[in-house]
């Protein structure tokens, strides 16, 4: 693999991993699996493409695809404490409704961003190359989510959050509103979903409807391959072991498309990827029994020869 | 300081499968009291107490806790009034974060939490005094998950996590039947001892009819949805476990109480 494009993969990892980490909020820490996802990462790319195109600065642009993303985690978070929509479907019913939001924003299916000013253009004009603008912006932008998001973890609010995820009635019956806490865990997740959508879309150039689709795959197979090989000891371990899972999984794109696979099988690879990563556990038991039977025959063979 | 008119409670309304757990349910506690519950599967006794702690509404009736009518309250504004501990370990703690951390959100029960520190040093040498207190070895693992102890651990953890902030109600539910004789009895002995040194008003159910009459100063026994028996302070100082039976028997119109798991004990 040529140095360039695994710089290209690191750098895509990185801001895919500002999605990976919304998905680590819901899924890890809330335990609720979001599929509001595939709808708010467009959904930031469209308000980012669109504000741009309409002359705002794209650091405001990016700024506003952040609050649209969490109003859409909070429209998903209604859904499911307040009108008790399970949370599968209510993920659903906001995705679902966001494809046309999205049009509605956009005006058509795709928003090209030829020669706009981008939070990347705004470096790479300081004479910065592209490609490591890309890196500082990636670099930039996952170190400050960290860094709040390591804060806000360890604060009482943020330990109510936590505890909502891992014995909702426990922390009720301390005084704690859990339907608050799962709302504000989606509005936080999703923000940073559409963030990531808003910088993806100045990345790529353009904005596109249906980019949404296979995200929340993505995102939990960033989740699970930084889990399984960095740990996940402490929020602060978490969160790096989800920015290293993401940009692992790019560097394994990178790889298996310059072997020549075609970019339409990725999403297929994707789900096989994640299949595998999430039976690893399984695997693991099956292997250590079939090790230990074999042992345990090995010893009675010994037994009987004795 | 609790004040029960009349609770009722009817599960699975107007399906084949309603149940009348809580019938018409009375009593009043006074501070300071210390009341064992008693009585057969099916009783009512842990739905009494969840009517208390606000996991349902009820369908008719009052409940008041320290002068204020908590009927219509939500379980999460009625928590600054009540500790409480579970009869399954797993359910008092969160499992995946520290004892500290576990007790920093019990230390905060019923207040308000924003964005200050969720647990400050002096807090941790606080805890570090009270898990000394436990005298289980606990003081030394205050960053350890709580996932990773032992159900006699956790619930001693659970009950700290229930009184340190010395509610003005304590409720536990068979909150020492899930775990081994010998911690079961530390557990309950530690009970005694944080109930009496706080003078706790508590509330325990329990299915062992010996210790509901060694502990506290009231019994309650409850049937069928309904108190069947309440037992005062000056009785229940030469109550002895043939006469409970003979006054269940009594009560309950002759009927016979040996399918109940409550004698097995």
């Amino acid at each position: 693999m040529r140095l360039s494009i695994l710089m290209g993969a690191v750098s895509q990892g990185l801001l895919w991993s500002i999605l990976a980490i919304g998905v680590y909020i819901t899924y890890k820490i809330l335990d609720y699996a979001d599929l509001t996802t595939e709808g708010s990462y467009p959904l930031g790319a469209a308000v980012a493409a669109q504000m741009i195109l309409s002359g705002y600065n794209p650091f405001v642009a990016t700024f506003v695809s952040m609050i649209a993303g969490m109003a859409a985690g909070f429209v998903t978070g209604f859904l499911n404490t307040k009108l008790k929509i399970p949370s599968l479907l209510s993920g659903i019913l906001s995705m679902t409704g966001l494809y046309s939001v999205n049009l509605r924003i956009m005006g058509k299916a795709n928003l090209p961003l030829l020669k706009q000013d981008t939070v990347i253009s705004v470096l790479s004009d300081r004479g910065i190359e592209t490609s490591t603008a890309v890196l500082i912006v990636g670099i930039i932008s996952v170190l400050v989510v960290i860094a709040i998001l390591w804060w806000f973890f360890g604060t009482e609010k943020g330990f109510a959050i936590r505890a909502t995820g891992d014995n909702s009635a426990m922390i009720r019956a301390l005084g704690v509103n859990t339907n608050s806490m799962v709302i504000l865990g989606l509005v936080i997740s999703n923000g940073l979903i559409a963030l990531s959508g808003g910088i993806m879309a100045q990345y790529n150039g353009y904005a596109d409807v249906g980019m949404g689709t296979g995200t929340i795959v993505i995102g939990l197979a960033s989740v699970i391959i930084g889990e399984v090989l960095f740990g996940h000891s402490s929020i602060l371990r978490s969160l790096f072991a989800v920015v290293l899972g993401s940009i692992l999984y790019r560097i394994i794109i990178a790889f298996v498309l310059s072997k020549g696979l075609v970019p339409t099988d990725l999403k297929l690879l994707s789900s096989v990827l994640l299949a595998v990563c999430l039976s690893l556990p399984l695997i693991k038991e099956k292997l250590y029994n079939f090790v230990e039977k074999i042992h345990g025959n090995k010893q009675k063979e010994g037994e009987v020869n004795a | 300081m609790l004040k029960l008119q009349n609770v009722r409670k009817v599960f699975g309304k107007g399906t084949a499968n309603e149940k009348v757990a809580l019938d018409k349910v009375s009593f009043t506690m006074n501070p300071g009291d210390f009341i064992t519950v008693i009585g057969g599967n099916g009783a009512g006794k842990s739905t009494t107490l969840n009517a208390i702690a606000g996991l349902f509404f009820i369908d008719d009736g009052y409940i008041e806790i320290d002068g204020n009518d908590v009927t219509k309250l939500p379980e999460h504004k009625r928590a600054k009034y009540i500790g409480r501990v579970f009869q399954d370990p797993r359910m008092g703690t969160a499992t995946n974060m520290s004892i500290e951390e576990n007790l920093a959100m019990a230390l905060r029960r019923g207040k308000k939490r924003g964005l200050h520190k969720g647990i400050t040093r002096e807090e941790k040498s606080k805890f570090r005094e009270y898990l000394e207190m436990l005298d289980l070895g606990l003081e030394n693992r205050m960053s350890t998950k709580t996932g990773l102890l032992s159900g006699g651990q956790r619930q001693a953890i659970t009950l700290l996590m229930a009184t340190m902030t010395k509610p003005q109600l304590l409720l536990l539910d068979e909150h020492t039947a899930a775990l081994d004789p010998k911690t079961a009895k530390k557990v309950l002995e530690l009970t005694e001892k944080i109930i009496a040194e706080d003078k706790l008003t508590a509330l325990m159910v329990t299915h062992n009819m010996r210790d509901a009459i060694k502990l506290g100063n009231r019994l309650i026994m409850m049937h069928k949805g309904n108190v069947l028996i309440d037992v005062c302070e000056e009785d229940k100082k030469y109550l002895q476990v043939a006469d409970l039976l003979k006054m269940f028997e009594k009560a309950s119109g002759g009927q016979n109480v040996d399918n109940d798991r409550m004698l097995l004990n």
